[in-house]
């Protein structure tokens, strides 16, 4: 492999790290400690790694409901994260966000939310603060197969065409628009292919191949920096948990209408698994190594979730606290 | 120091404040579909496209939902856009970025993230241009936690408040209606702001307060001038903003008048001018020695025929008739 030690060890630790932070809300979710809607990202973990570990710090990312990952793939405080979930003051929004509206901008999360394909447009017009403001950042955006029947997808697509605004679309295409296979939604379920007709240069690929997600990623960041955006970047991948929450099991019925055998053959494409048998088999690391970091990434998670219980709750009095920004004084 | 003798129509005004807005930051974008043709936007725009290029006054496709959601990305990175929907009912595609993102923006960042953008739609009715070129829709606005709305009556208010709203780290609608845009009145060459949520009193009266905001403003004074002739001295409070809205200014000129008259050149119910009557109930009841009356339009879209746009829309007649009215009324 072209990559140095540290930099592979960093993507396999992203994603690990972000598994267990996923897997460490289970049981609280299943106790009602966390009350907050989650849509986990377990599974999904190489596409924000790959993409993410191919951006600057000043770079902004968009997202979506199921934006844990993004969230700490662009390297948002995992305490922040699991303290927002729990509806803590230290969360990244101070426990008025929740799960589903993640706001980092110190670390280029400029913005997630439930809406679906409601930050699409947001995204686009960062690029296009980036294009005028002349600083050569890039802006991502994230969204699911799902949010391809919205369109402002559409409007967006043509515009950052017109406009060849410095955005790579990311569609992270996990086969279901919630309870609805993508061959019950769309046509053609080629989804890179809607962006041909807004002649924006677009790609399906493996979304479970960390290092493929970054290897077009980055050829694709480089070419906006050089004014040559817009990219459409497909990535095919799967859920391992619910669509919200650990599994579709609504009141003791199972919702989830995914074929066991689909499922199964997506558990052995387990995008963490796959790597870490390629960092070993290319002798990267040894298996201790691989422990090593697996432990770290444990203590880690720990340590969130310790910072997120350390936390208290927002003050009752502060419930209108941030509705208006207050006016600063200028000079 | 305001050169108080120079005369300017509303929209002439607009025009000067954007110019003067955008040569004092370059931070101010200007986006919409018509800012390059006074077709769309009146005089609002002339020239602006010409001296500022295109990277600072953008003319766009039609797609108020993404394009909307543009200037909203862009404020959230930085920049100040102002984003203007020539016919507000076209807005409505724009819900989501306005309401959705825009307004909760601030809030469910915890204040890590704030939206400074002036949204702009434009009442453009009357004409026989029917029902979906003719909705006022601020009250629907007004109602968003996170929004703020403004609606300026004249030339001087126009640049003042646009002033502010700029200024404003937060995102505000501006409504104006083109029904505005050849009225006069002096305007100072120099910058001043009008600051959101600040009414006005336009006319001062003894018997009856009438509240009113943008166009309706000026056929509220054209009925107090005629209710003066009949000895009937109203009061005419212009509230400029609605969002937030100047309480204080109606509380005092009711508990003056005793009598109170919104005039909401929208719908009646669920508008503006049912959040006026219940806050004077709520805060001011005693005072009042006469029940609430309020001309608003009726509850019907806007017709196309001018005989039905005649019975339709607002005028000082059906103002003086309201205030005949209420002086007469006693409460139970």
């Amino acid at each position: 492999m072209p990559y140095n030690k540290a930099f592979l060890t960093g993507l396999y630790r992203m994603m690990k790290s972000i598994r267990l932070c996923e897997e460490s809300l289970i049981e609280p979710i299943l106790n009602g400690s966390i009350r907050c809607p989650v849509h986990l990202y377990s599974g999904e973990e190489a596409i924000a790694t790959g993409v993410c570990a191919a951006l600057d710090k000043d770079d902004y990312i968009f997202g979506n409901h199921r934006s844990h990952g993004h969230f700490l793939a662009k390297g948002g405080n995992m305490g922040a994260l699991i303290a927002e979930i729990y509806g803590k003051e230290k969360g990244c929004s101070k426990g008025r966000g929740g799960s589903m509206h993640l706001i980092d901008p110190e670390h280029g999360v400029m913005g997630v939310v439930p809406i679906v394909a409601g930050t699409i447009s947001l995204a686009t017009g960062a690029a296009l603060a980036s294009q005028i403001a002349k600083n050569k950042r890039v802006t991502v955006s994230f969204f699911g197969d799902g949010a391809t029947g919205e369109g402002v997808l559409y409007e967006m697509l043509n515009f950052a065409g017109l406009k060849k605004l410095p955005i790579i679309f990311v569609c992270e295409n996990n086969l279901y628009s919630t309870h609805l296979p993508v061959n019950e939604i769309r046509v053609d379920s080629k989804i890179s292919e809607i962006a041909k007709p807004f002649q924006i240069e677009s790609i399906t690929s493996d979304g479970n191949d960390v290092l493929g997600v970054y290897e077009i990623t980055r050829s694709a960041v480089e070419k906006c920096r050089n004014n040559n955006g817009p990219f459409f970047l497909e990535f095919l991948t799967f859920r391992l948990r619910g669509h919200v929450g650990p599994s579709d099991t609504i009141q003791g019925t199972k919702t989830d209408i995914r074929p066991q055998e689909q499922i199964k053959e997506w558990k052995k494409k387990d995008p963490i698994l796959r790597f870490r048998k390629q960092l070993l088999e290319d002798g990267i690391l040894s298996d201790e190594e691989v422990c090593e970091l697996d432990l770290k990434c444990e203590e880690e998670v720990k340590n969130a979730n310790l910072y997120a219980h350390n936390s208290n709750f927002p003050d009752k009095n502060e419930l209108d606290l941030y509705v208006f920004k207050k006016q600063e004084t200028i000079l | 120091m305001f050169s108080k003798n120079r005369k300017l129509s509303y929209s002439d005004t607009i025009n000067e404040t954007l110019d003067h807005l955008l040569a004092t930051d370059n931070k101010i974008l200007l986006i919409g579909q018509g800012v390059k043709s006074p077709w769309y936007v009146g005089s609002t725009c002339n020239g602006l496209y010409d001296k500022y290029g295109k990277e600072r006054v953008l003319d766009t496709p039609i797609s108020e939902n993404g394009i909307t959601g543009v200037a909203v990305g862009a404020a959230i990175v930085g920049m100040k856009p102002i984003i203007v929907h020539p016919r507000m009912d076209f807005m409505l595609y724009a819900f989501d970025p306005i309401i959705n993102q825009a307004a909760n923006w601030h809030y469910m960042s915890g204040g890590s993230s704030n939206v400074p953008v002036l949204f702009w739609g434009i009442i453009n009715r009357g004409g026989e241009q029917a029902a979906q070129h003719s909705q006022s829709l601020y009250s629907v606005f007004a109602h968003i936690p996170g929004l703020k709305v403004i609606t300026p009556s004249t030339p001087f208010d126009v640049k003042g408040l646009l002033i502010s709203a700029i200024k404003d780290p937060n995102p505000v609608l501006f409504v104006d209606d083109r029904w505005l845009y050849n009225i006069t009145d002096y305007v100072p060459e120099e910058p001043y702001e009008v600051p959101i949520g600040k009414g006005i009193i336009r006319r001062e009266g003894r018997d009856v307060s009438i509240i009113s905001f943008s166009y309706a403003v000026h056929e509220t004074l054209k009925a107090a001038e005629k209710l003066a002739s009949n000895d009937i001295e109203a009061e005419v409070v212009d509230l400029r903003s609605i969002k937030p809205y100047d309480k204080e200014i109606i509380l005092e000129s009711v508990k003056k008048t005793g009598r109170l008259i919104i005039v909401d050149a929208s719908w009646k119910t669920g508008g503006f001018s049912a959040e006026i009557s219940a806050f004077v109930a709520e805060n001011a009841l005693e005072y009042l020695k006469s029940p609430v009356l309020r001309v608003c339009l009726p509850d019907v879209p806007a017709p196309s025929s001018g005989v039905l746009e005649e019975e339709y829309y607002i005028t000082h007649d059906k103002i003086v008739k309201a205030a005949m009215k209420i002086t007469k009324l006693v409460k139970k």
